[in-house]
Order: C-alpha cells, then structure tokens, then sequence
C-alpha cells in the first residue's frame, strides 16, 4: 500500500520492482482482481485510448456546440509538409492529443485521464512512446499502471478536479502521470519516474481553469496539446539525470495549496481568465441563445 | 482517505465531454427509467443550474434523453438519442427551472403516459459522473445508485422495519446504509447493499401488508 511517492518509492526499492509492477500488485490486493482480468481490462483502456488519438486525424471532427474542431487534421496534415519548427514527434504528439479533446467534445467515446477535459494527454504520450521507442501494447500497457500510480498520489494528496484546483490539477497531472510513465518505458528508474513527473507539475504550476462558455473545448484541446509536449520534454529531462531539487510529494502539495489559493473565478467557473475576455463573453452569450 | 483502483484515475470509459454533464447525466436519465419504469410516452427535464446554462454545448440533453431510453453512460450511441427516441415514438422537452436550493447540476424528470399519473424523479450530478438521486414523486430520498438499492415506501407500524431487515439477513444480503424518513404515518427506506437485489426478496418484503411500494434497483456497470 502508498499514499505518497515517498512509500511507492520505497516499496519499489525493497522489492526490487518498477512502478508499474507495485501498483499492479496493490490493484490485484485491494480490489480482489486477477492478473489476467486486470490486463485484459487494461487492454480495452489501451484500445480506446488508441482509437480516440487517430479519430480526428484523418477526418474533421466538430463538438457538439459547434464551437472548436478540426485542428488535429490541421496538424496532421502540417506534419506531412515537412516544414515543422518542433519536429514530427512533437507535431504528431499535439495532433493525437487534439485528436482525443476533439473526440470527447463531440459526444465520443475517451477514457478520463486521470478527467475528460485533460483525456488526450496520456494517451497520446504513450501512443508516442511507442512509436519511438518500438514498444509493444504489453510494455505501453505498463506504462498506464505506472501512470495510474502517480495520478493516485495526486488525487490522495491533492486534486485532478479543475474545479477544485485550477488546469494545472487537470492537465498539469495528467501531463505528470504521462512522464513519469515515460521514463518507466524508456527504462529510467523509479526515481527518475518522479523526477520527470515532479518537472510536470512545477512547468504548469498555477495555470488556470477558464473554458469558454464553461465548455470542456477552449482553451482545454490546446492544453492538451501542449500537455503532452510537457510531459514528453519532462521525461527527457528526467532520462538526462537532471533531478527535481524538491521531492514528488512537495511538489503535489505545492500545487494543492496553489490550487486553494486560486479565486472560483480561475476554477472551472468561466469566470476569469480567456472565458471573461471580451471573445470570451461573446462567444458565451451566443452559445447560450 | 479514499482509497482509489487503477480505473478510477485510468478511467471511466465514458462518453465526452465531460463527465457531470454527459455521463453524470445518462445515469440519473438511467435511474429515472429503472425507478419509474417503461410505460411512458412523453418526458420533461426540468433543468436547474448549470445543467440549465450549458446543456446544449455539453449535450447534457441528449445524455438525459439516453438514459431514459435505458442507455449506459459510456454507450456511443449517446449522441444519437433524439432520432431513437423520435423512432421510438417518445416526446422530450427541456425547460429551464429554478429547482430551489439545489446541487447547481440537477434535473427534475417527469414522466407522462395517456393513463397514468406523472411520476417524476429529482436528481444531481455531483462530479466525476457520480449522482445523487434526491426525490421521487414526492418522497424525500438520498441515494447514489453505485449500490444495489431498495426503495420501500409503507404504513409505519411498530416491528416494520426489523422485518425488512431480517428478509434482507435471511437472503445473505449484508445492508451497506439505510435511511429512514417519515411524513404522518407513511415512511420511506432507501437501503443499499453490498450484493444484487433479486426479485425473490421485493417478494418476500412485499407479503407484509404495511408495504405500499416497493422497487429494487442494481447499479449500472461503469
Ligand atoms: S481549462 Fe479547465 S475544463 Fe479545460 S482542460 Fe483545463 S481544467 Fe479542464
């Protein structure tokens, strides 16, 4: 059992074993689960995961308010021309995420990572992993276990709601959860796991919760995108043997504290931030008549 | 502290965009039709709050209209619920309401029929696609359908409630929560329990002659 990275991290010592290995062990304790009932459901995790990051690829998908879609093509088709600043990794990794956000805003089917609103991060993270690393589903499917390890001590500790403490508890620990699982997968050690995931969350701390129209749509999708990339750049800093000077557990409480000290305007509400500027408003008042 | 599984931060499967209003939703349109039943020709969803504010953009209306047609939350045919329900042969109709002190995402679902009274339920989604259902027809109620539960409405009499309980024992059932409200003579017991409620228990419970109503209903799969 852990509450805190500080005991996940012990138990990985004592035993010699991953991230990802402990919190299976624990999920197969408490909640009375077979080894193979667990993967198998896993499986179906990785697969929508899988389908909701290619949907929005190839074909423009809008949300159901009609407000935001398309992008994930945009990039895609970008990504071709070969002209990218960033590299294909990085465009390929925006495209999967915005292709997920796109999916969930038009009534399709996503897993919540660890929310709705921040569902295309994971995902697209180790979909890239992946196809970098030449991983199989198997190896990708450890590193979800590893991912749920590090979203667990978020939510024990602190938060994964936006409107409880702001995007940097929604897409801040996704993007946490997607590197520290990373660096499982590129076969960084358990501390690496949460250095990388430390770097997370201290690159986004503070950022607030202000979706237009209080829709699940923007700036949510673009935080997506740049969720991942967060993730990603942080798990190479973490796979370069940099180390986060303030340990996992700090830094969640951190960010819980900032999460408190954040006005209801900045969480969720649509009253601060891009939902209040003037385009902000507008768009409100004419998706709600 | 709350002790979570894998799925609960790697998870649910659900469909978008956002779980109190879509799959938060379905479940408390689910839960009308399970309690209130099938017979029905025309609903009304009477929406408070932000449920009244956004329920277009987030298409909280088309979650609620899947639920009453007996649609899971992560069922992709969610977005399709208007032409199925119009296939179907059922009216909807979305009225904006002010539902009192209230959870700011609640609906009040009201069930029409040609021969039948209305019957309603009022229920809120309360995050991360839980709910509360809060009244039926009336009767002050707090349950959350994660649990098997039963719903017994009857004439207060003394050794009642000791009754329902031991049918419950004498089936192997264990009784997780159970409350207990009374107006005049008539109460309500909202019990939930830690396995499936068959239907040889709301039988054996509905042989005392107190009872005047009774329901079970299981929890939908996540
Ligand atoms: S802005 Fe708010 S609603 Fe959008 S993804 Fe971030 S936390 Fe979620």
């Amino acid at each position: 059992m852990f509450n805190k990275a500080e005991e996940l991290l012990r138990l990985c010592n004592e035993k010699n074993k991953r991230i990802s290995e402990i919190v299976i062990e624990k999920e197969i304790k408490v909640n009375k689960t077979s080894y193979e009932d667990l993967m198998d459901r896993m499986h179906n995790v990785l697969r929508i995961m899988k389908d909701s990051s290619k949907a929005a690829l190839d074909k423009e998908i809008r949300s159901v308010s009609g407000l935001t879609g398309g992008d994930a093509k945009k990039l895609e088709e970008y990504n071709k021309s070969n002209e990218t600043l960033t590299g294909s990794l990085i465009i390929s990794a925006m495209a999967k995420a915005l292709s997920t956000s796109e999916v969930n805003a038009s009534m399709g089917r996503i897993v919540a990572a660890p929310t709705a609103g921040a569902s295309g991060i994971i995902p697209s993270a180790l979909l890239s992993a992946q196809e970098k690393l030449n991983l199989t589903d198997e190896q990708v499917i450890m590193g979800l276990f590893t991912a749920a390890g590090i979203g667990e001590i978020i939510a024990k500790n602190a938060t994964v709601s936006g409107a409880e403490g702001g995007c940097q508890a929604e897409c801040g620990s996704a993007a946490a959860m997607a590197a520290g699982a990373i660096v499982e997968l590129a076969g960084g050690s358990p501390e690496a796991s949460f250095h990388a995931a430390s770097f997370a969350l201290v690159n986004i701390m503070g950022l607030v919760c202000d979706p237009i129209g209080g829709l699940v749509e923007y700036p949510c999708a673009l935080r997506n995108a740049s969720g991942v990339v967060n993730g990603l750049i942080s798990a190479d800093l973490a796979l370069a043997g940099i180390k986060s000077l303030v340990p996992f557990d700090e830094v969640v409480d951190s960010m819980y504290r900032v999460g408190k000290m954040m006005p209801e305007a900045l969480r969720e509400t649509a009253l601060g931030g891009v939902a209040n500027s003037p385009t902000g408003e507008e768009i409100k008042r004419r998706l709600l008549n | 502290m709350k002790d979570y599984g894998v799925f609960d931060v790697i998870g649910p499967v659900m469909i978008g965009p956002s779980s109190s209003h879509t799959a938060g939703a379905a479940r408390i349109g689910k839960i009308a039709r399970d309690i209130l039943g099938t017979d029905f020709n025309r609903v009304i969803f009477y929406l408070h709050g932000s449920f009244a504010k956004t329920y277009k953009g987030h298409g909280t209306d088309k979650a609620l209209v899947a639920g009453v047609l007996g649609m899971g939350p992560s069922d992709e045919n969610l977005r399709n619920s208007f032409e199925i329900a119009q296939a179907q042969g059922i009216a909807y109709e979305f009225i904006e309401a002010d539902l009192g002190y209230q959870h700011p995402n609640t609906v009040k679902i009201v069930f029409k029929s040609k021969d039948k009274k209305d019957s309603y339920i009022i229920g809120s989604s309360i995050g991360g696609g839980n709910v509360l259902i809060t009244n039926i027809n009336g009767n002050k109620v707090e349950f959350t359908g994660d649990y098997p539960t039963l719903l017994i409405k009857y004439y207060d009499r003394k050794g009642i409630i000791s009754r329902i309980t031991s049918v419950i024992a004498n089936n192997d059932i264990n009784i997780a929560s159970m409350k207990v409200t009374r107006e005049d003579n008539i109460a309500t017991m909202v019990v939930e329990t830690d396995s499936v409620i068959g239907e040889k228990i709301i039988n054996e419970i509905s042989e005392a002659e107190e009872i005047i109503y009774i329901k079970g209903i299981n929890p939908m799969l996540r």
